[in-house]
């Protein structure tokens, strides 16, 4: 009989619709909710395109450059091209009881999520020509060599050892940093910050949130790639560290601006969400609490002081919540992780084990190093043949009549 | 007293304002409307869609002044607003008989601000 596992391949179907719906609705809403009404339609276009865009690409070459045979420890090479050679029958390298195509459709959601998190960098002001040529090879350049490194037989951080249970670098680190890169090269909204654009429907928001942290169970537990106990303990931290996130969030809002407000319990609940994600198979309930915490203070910094004295316009938060949770999540892993959840990884640096934790480190920086040259290179690139952003009038008149002829709302009928 | 009715671009309601503010002119009134000139909306379906047949987007502004402000206020608006394409808008200036506020009982230019 055949290895397929049905309780496992039932999960993981359902965890790849739910990281699907991760992009949208959740992030077309979250995303959608916080910027001006002017530019609604094209900032949830971002994500729906980014969905439609990678879901093709993946299955063409960006699944063999990601997990197909390794070529210098580096990237896939294209053996896989067409899914060709991607069977129904499992790969055990990845999966020994589900289909090899179901982990392959598993992975692309989370191919397409990453770069629609880079959206929040660039929001209001960018060119949709550009943003899709961007996307694309992006994806191609940032992540497929990302992921093989983490996540691929024969990755180089993967034979070393790094702990990333579900893509806390992988679709964090490397969208927040690739966002700020280009928020610096985009520039500023114009008449930022004297005037900062108040979300303008905040619901959205919110229910993008809610969206998001159910999605997110099947981006954590998911990775369990198996219907057993490390899901159900993935599952639960990962409800912990969102919950925990939020609450602290909301303590510090209180503390600050005497209001919890909606947008903080967001945004909380986000960045400790984002936080788990590297640790979600390692750690324990308690674990999850303390990460929930830590990354509600540091995000909360990010967002609130760093961003102002530095005055840079990461419009939605991509590098302060994704950016900085993720790293803090990695490293983190390395603290808190232990064998007794996971046989698999390993003891982190609070039960006596500091190499797991530079091993950690040393992929963030690997990470953030590669996401910011790439990016850095593409964003000049294009900016210099294409332009990145629009013109100032396009600007002010809003995205969604000048690069789609179309408006959100109407205003009598 | 005179009441100024401003139909302006949504697009240029910040530069307006801050053309409003040099003149030290702060208090304002500002709606959503929908609207059209001789065009019938026809021609500007780079900076507008079209809604309800052929009205379009535009913000209305209105301004409470003391007779002395009237000059000082229109140019703020022109400057504010104009681009020199079709759609600018327009500016009426209206006669006002009282103005009341409300928290005081003052009345007249006193009230005006």
């Amino acid at each position: 009989m055949t290895a397929i596992n049905a309780g496992d391949t039932a999960w993981i179907l359902i965890s790849s619709a739910l990281v699907m719906s991760m992009t949208a609705p959740g992030l077309v809403l979250f995303y959608g909710g916080l910027v001006r009404r002017k530019n609604v339609l094209s900032t949830m276009m971002q994500s729906f395109f980014i969905l439609c865009l990678i879901s093709v690409q993946w299955v063409l070459w960006g699944y063999s450059l990601a997990f197909g045979p390794d070529v210098g420890h580096f990237v896939g090479n294209l053996a896989w091209i067409g899914l060709r050679g991607v069977g129904l029958a499992p790969n055990p390298d990845y999966a020994a009881t589900i289909p090899h195509q179901l982990f392959m459709t598993y992975q692309m959601m989370f191919a397409v999520i990453t770069p629609a998190l880079i959206t929040g960098g660039f929001a209001e002001r960018i060119k949709f020509s550009t943003f899709a040529v961007f996307t694309l090879l992006w994806a191609t350049l940032v992540y497929d060599p990302i992921a093989h490194w983490v996540w691929a037989k024969g990755g180089w951080l993967h034979d070393l050892g790094a702990l990333d249970f579900a893509g806390g670098t992988v679709v964090h680190v490397s969208s927040g940093m690739s966002a700020l890169v280009v928020a610096l090269i985009i520039g500023k909204r114009s008449s930022y910050p004297r005037i900062t654009p108040a979300p303008h429907n905040m619901t959205y928001t919110l229910l993008g949130a809610a969206l998001l942290w159910f999605g997110w169970f099947g981006f954590n537990a998911g990775s369990a790639l198996a219907a057993n106990e490390l899901a159900v303990s993935a599952f639960i931290n990962t409800n912990t560290a969102a919950a925990m996130a939020a609450l602290a969030w909301l303590t510090i809002d209180w503390f600050v601006t005497k209001r919890p407000t909606v947008l903080g319990a967001a945004t909380g609940a986000v960045a400790g969400l984002v936080a788990i994600t590297p640790a979600a198979g390692f750690v324990t309930p308690l674990g999850a609490i303390a990460i929930g915490i830590i990354v509600a203070v540091v995000c909360y910094v990010a967002v609130a002081v760093v961003k102002q004295r530095l005055a840079y316009d990461d419009s939605l938060d991509a590098f302060g919540v994704h950016g900085v949770g993720g790293t803090i999540g990695a490293l983190l892993t390395g603290v808190f992780a232990t064998r007794a959840v996971n046989a698999a990884g390993a003891d982190g640096a609070l039960l006596g084990n500091l190499r797991q934790l530079g091993i950690q480190a040393l992929g963030v920086v690997a990470v953030i190093g590669y996401a910011v040259a790439v990016t850095f290179v593409l964003g000049k690139i294009l900016d210099r043949f294409m332009g990145l952003r629009v013109k100032g009038e396009e600007e002010a008149i809003g995205l969604d009549i000048t690069q789609h002829k179309e408006s959100a709302y109407t205003l009598i009928d | 007293m005179k009441l100024i009715i401003a139909i302006i671009q949504p697009h240029k309601l910040d530069d307006v304002m801050r053309e409003l503010d040099e003149k030290e002119i702060y208090l304002k009134t500002v709606t959503n409307v929908l609207g059209c000139g001789r065009q019938k909306g026809v021609t500007e379906v780079y900076r507008g869609t079209k809604e309800v047949g052929t009205l379009l987007k535009k913000v209305r502004l209105e301004i409470g002044v003391n007779d002395s402000y009237v000059k000082p206020a229109v140019d703020a608006i022109i400057a504010g607003a104009r681009t020199g394409s079709i759609g600018d808008g327009k500016i009426f200036v209206l006669p006002l008989e009282q103005c009341i506020r409300i928290r005081s009982g003052e009345t007249g230019t006193v009230a005006i601000g």
